[in-house]
């Protein structure tokens, strides 16, 4: 075994620490043994994002090295401590601590610096620049006795500097050279459109301002004198008029560095010196410096496979940009300024939403060359597809850029790109790496950027990645396995269908005839749901229970600690005085723990199996029924107390509620359903939460549909406005059947609509213009459910053979002993772990 | 020797479902397959929820093997050996059980 050669790499930059990254990933990591120095006292950290540090992000969230990298690599990491030079004779590297390191390659990394104009003064107090951490804390602590701030330099740090500036409370001016901001980037019209916007955030901009020198203010800190004559008073000035290569290392050792500074490279990134490479904004290629990273990585690349002896070389970079500055969208795609010759231009100039659209493209039309994008960057990442991949525009290049007025799209969708496209410019990431991993299975966003590292760098092609798995997940039907369970290889909707046709009206007539083995607890309960929303039978009916989940088995919702609690239906919100006395009885009498729940009605918590039956005599006795709190089905109509009370009231909101409860409950359906009704548009019901929700209007009742809470709350749609009470029930019943007879196992109304093709229009078509002709026989299906309803819990209690089933034992008539209640703010609650041992403990004594 | 202790009624029992009996201070999940005719008995704690609740829980099979799907957080038992199919350290006692004279019979012995 040869002996492992060394391998140096001077500066622990964003590139430089990529360049660690992928040679530890590469075939060769073993050849070398690896030592990096840091000039910083931490090691590499995100420079591109520097500015979230003032939005809370801390030097750790920055960081770009994962915990114990350096450790598992074996690479040895000199913090806080600078290569100064390099023996190129003798091949070793030596530190400002006089560290010195043999190498046998050697990586330079050392990046750029700020530039900072020659103006007399510039080395004032409290005059920074906008570079590392430190320069951030730096500048933070003189902002706490300053009031105005002055940026030297409109380019894009300049511009973020700004917004730091303005975080911290400061009045701000942007001060620039050049008569536009971002001059590398943007065209006039696009800068004025960005200057408009910087404007309207509160920023001063001043452009061709020449700075000849400062000097003391008399009000604040600073007086800045200007070529043209004016001046300006500051306390802090920050300066951010470009960066320059640190090549001072190459210099001073004798290697190649360009008229202009940067040290110079060849195609494999090569210097004038044999095994001693440069990358990133230290190196200068072609008579260019790049102040991105993603060309810095790109060189990284280039460097581990040269090391590996492998072919590639560095060929360039694409300079396009998007970001958001201080809210506002910028782009810039190409030759943004027009410079190819006979280059044909479009602009889109928007004034009153401030959008600025200015494509560059070639003379006969057919190619991209650039773009700028202000206020909207949304087109950026078809833009950029065409002007990478050289996609051919289409006929009319302008409808890239012009508002969508119809309905034809104009974007590039993911399928038109090639495979060779690259979709991630950060990380060189192309269409067919990321279509190849969404094949192996990465099948959400965050999978696919821990694979592939897409959208982990600036994130600028987060959401064309997105759009490239939606579409390979689409396209390849991703055998997202739509069998219910192992035991029936049909949707919901197909069982249902099954259902209807061949009349079937049992769990095991279905197991028999379309499925396999004993089913299981997804495809009985499934079965179950649409046996009972079908043929709405007695839920607990010979031959139906086994189908049931524990809650309709029980007719009560069991709880942690196996007890149950019991809803008795309050339609509408509505309790009689003697109503709720009753329950408060026999709440007292079983000793069970009340609350008022979000559906305005009372639960009761903590009944044993055994005590169901005689809570549900009494409340029956007292003239309530079952809530159905239990089952997939409908819940509560929540109702504001509407005109009848109400100043504001147009109509009967609790009068419509308690009507809708009674036509609707008991109705099985995939999932839970909730109402609502308010009695004006003040919504005080919160009828746009629910499935179903109705506001009174002058006009009649607004009908809104597929709308709910929880997790992830979605406010209904608009359906219909100012209908009769007739149409409007007519509307429910169809869209619930609808939804009953469509929807897969426990999705929601909402998730049922979006995954609808054609969504709200479709519903509105299918339900209102009846578009199907279904919309009679979806009414008698509603009006059959209407007519067989029965309250579960009347049946059950009248019924001995069923009550048997309430029994704590079959062999026994004692009861779970395990079952513990402590007493807290005067009710009982389940006791914990230690207070069920700590109560075991005092019965055995 | 097995000895057997008299439950209850075959009659007693649900159907392709699960009732619980109390067997010398121990709470045992019963489940009836008629149509297999096969009958399965099962520790009625839930390891998971920490509470007595199996006999409540919905049964099938997984693969052919028969279980019990836990009523409070789902995780699946086998009815023939007691394994969690989701955690493979966590197993339930099974009990021998078996019908003799219309009548149910379990032996607390292994």
């Amino acid at each position: 075994m040869s002996k492992k050669q060394t391998l140096v790499v001077i500066g622990n930059g964003m590139v430089g620490h990529n360049f660690l990254e992928t040679l530890v990933a590469s075939e060769i990591k073993d050849n070398y043994e690896i030592v990096t120095f840091c000039e910083e006292v931490r090691p590499a950290y995100d420079r591109v994002h520097l500015t979230s540090f003032f939005s809370g992000k801390t030097a750790e969230d920055l960081s770009m090295v994962t915990d114990g990298f350096f450790e598992e690599n074996n690479i040895t990491v000199h913090l806080n401590d600078k290569a100064v030079s390099i023996d190129r004779a003798n091949k070793f590297v030596t530190s400002e601590k006089g560290i010195t390191i043999s190498y046998d390659k050697l990586v330079l990394a050392t990046g750029s610096y700020a530039f900072v104009p020659p103006v007399q003064g510039s080395d004032r107090e409290n005059c920074f620049v906008y570079r590392t951490i430190e320069d951030l804390e730096a500048l933070t602590e003189a902002a706490k006795t300053s009031k105005v701030g002055a940026v030297v330099g409109g380019g894009l740090l300049g511009l973020e500097a700004a917004k730091a500036l303005k975080d911290l409370d400061l009045d701000t001016n942007v001060i620039q050279f050049s008569p536009r901001l971002m001059s590398a980037q943007l065209d006039t019209g696009g800068a004025n459109m960005l200057a408009s916007k910087i404007k309207a955030l509160g920023i001063s901009v001043l452009p061709s301002k020449n700075t000849q020198k400062i000097v003391d203010g008399t009000e604040r800190k600073h007086k800045m004198m200007f070529a043209d004559g004016t001046s300006l008073e500051t306390d802090i000035i920050l300066f951010s008029a470009g960066i320059r290569p640190r090549d001072e290392i190459a210099r001073s050792s004798g290697i190649e560095v360009g008229t202009r500074g940067g040290i110079v490279i060849d195609n494999q990134c090569k210097t004038s010196e044999p095994d001693i490479y440069a990358i990133g904004e230290c190196a200068v290629w072609n008579g260019e410096t790049f102040g991105l990273v993603a060309p810095g990585y790109n060189m990284g690349r280039v460097v581990v496979a040269h090391l590996a002896g492998q072919e590639s070389s560095f060929a360039g970079a694409d300079m396009s940009t998007k970001l958001k500055l201080n809210g506002v969208d910028v782009a810039s795609i190409g030759d943004a300024h027009a410079n190819t010759k006979d280059a044909l231009i479009y602009t889109y100039q928007n004034g009153a939403d401030e959008i600025y659209k200015r494509l560059v493209v070639s003379a006969d039309r057919k190619k991209l060359l650039g773009a700028v994008l202000v206020g909207d960057a949304s087109g950026y990442g078809a833009l950029s597809q065409y002007y990478l991949n050289a996609i051919d525009l289409p006929e009319h290049p302008d409808s890239l850029i012009l508002p969508a007025r119809s309905d034809e799209s104009v974007g590039l969708g993911p399928d038109a790109l090639p495979e060779s496209a690259q979709i991630c410019s950060c990380f060189d990431v192309t269409k067919g790496q990321i279509c190849s991993a969404v094949e192996n299975g990465c099948h959400t966003l965050p999978a696919l950027k821990d694979e592939t590292k897409a959208a982990t760098g600036c994130g600028g092609c987060a959401a064309l990645l997105k759009s490239v798995l939606d579409c390979e997940l689409e396209k390849s039907g991703f055998e997202v396995n739509t069998d219910l369970c192992e035991h029936f290889a049909y949707t919901r909707q197909d069982l249902y269908n099954l259902m209807m046709v061949h009349e079937i009206k049992t769990f095991d007539d279905f197991l028999d005839q379309h499925g396999s083995g004993l089913g299981c607890e997804v495809c009985r309960q499934a079965v179950g749901s649409i046996l009972a929303s079908y043929w709405n039978e007695y839920v607990l009916a010979e031959g139906q229970m086994s189908v049931q989940d524990t809650n309709d088995t029980f007719l009560a919702n069991m709880q942690k600690d196996g007890t149950y609690s019991v809803v008795p239906r309050m339609t509408g919100g509505e309790v009689t005085p003697d109503g709720l006395i009753a329950i408060g009885q026999i709440a007292k009498k079983y000793k069970l723990y009340t609350k008022v729940t979000g559906g305005q009605r009372v639960d009761l918590f903590g009944a044993r199996v055994d005590q169901l039956p005689p809570i549900w005599k009494e409340l029956i006795d007292a003239g309530f029924e079952s809530g159905h709190a239990y089952g997939k089905s409908l819940r509560t109509v929540k109702s504001c107390v509407g005109s009848t009370w109400c100043r504001f009231g147009v109509d009967d909101s609790v009068g419509l509620a308690v009507e809708l409860e009674h036509r609707y409950k008991g109705l099985r359906s995939p999932h839970k359903i909730k109402f609502a009704v308010s009695g004006c548009t003040r919504e005080c019901a919160e009828a746009q939460g629910k499935d179903i929700g109705i506001i009174a209007t002058e006009g009649g009742w607004n009908l809104y549909v597929c709308g709910n809470g929880g997790m992830k709350p979605r406010h209904a749609d608009l359906f219909a406005t100012d209908l009769d009470k007739e149409t409007l029930i007519k509307y429910i019943d169809r869209v619930l059947t609808f939804y009953i007879r469509t929807a897969d196992r426990l999705q929601r109304t909402s998730v049922w609509m979006e995954n609808m093709e054609g969504g709200l229009d479709y519903l509105k078509s299918v339900v209102i213009n009846d578009k199907l002709g279904l919309c009679e026989e979806l009414e008698e299906h509603m009006q059959n459910v209407v007519d067989t309803y029965q309250c579960e819990w009347k049946t059950t209690i009248e019924d001995e053979e069923k009550l048997k089933r309430f029994r704590s034992f079959v062999n026994s008539d004692e009861t779970d002993e395990n079952i513990v209640f402590v007493e807290e703010r005067g009710q009982i609650r389940p006791a914990n772990e230690d207070e069920r041992q700590h109560f075991a403990l005092v019965e055995e004594v | 020797m097995s000895q057997w202790i008299d439950i209850c009624a075959v009659s007693d029992l649900q159907a392709n479902s699960g009732v619980c009996a109390l067997v010398k201070g121990k709470q045992i999940a019963i489940f009836y397959i008629p149509k297999n005719n096969a009958i399965y008995a099962i520790d009625n704690y839930d390891p998971f929820g920490k509470v007595h609740v199996l006999s409540r829980g919905l049964i099938g099979d997984i693969k052919g093997e028969p279980m019990v799907s836990s009523p409070l957080y789902k995780q699946h038992f086998s009815l023939t050996t007691g394994q969690c199919f989701e955690d493979q350290s966590v197993k339930n006692e099974v009990y021998a059980i078996r019908i003799e004279n219309n009548r149910v019979e379990i032996s607390l012995e292994g």
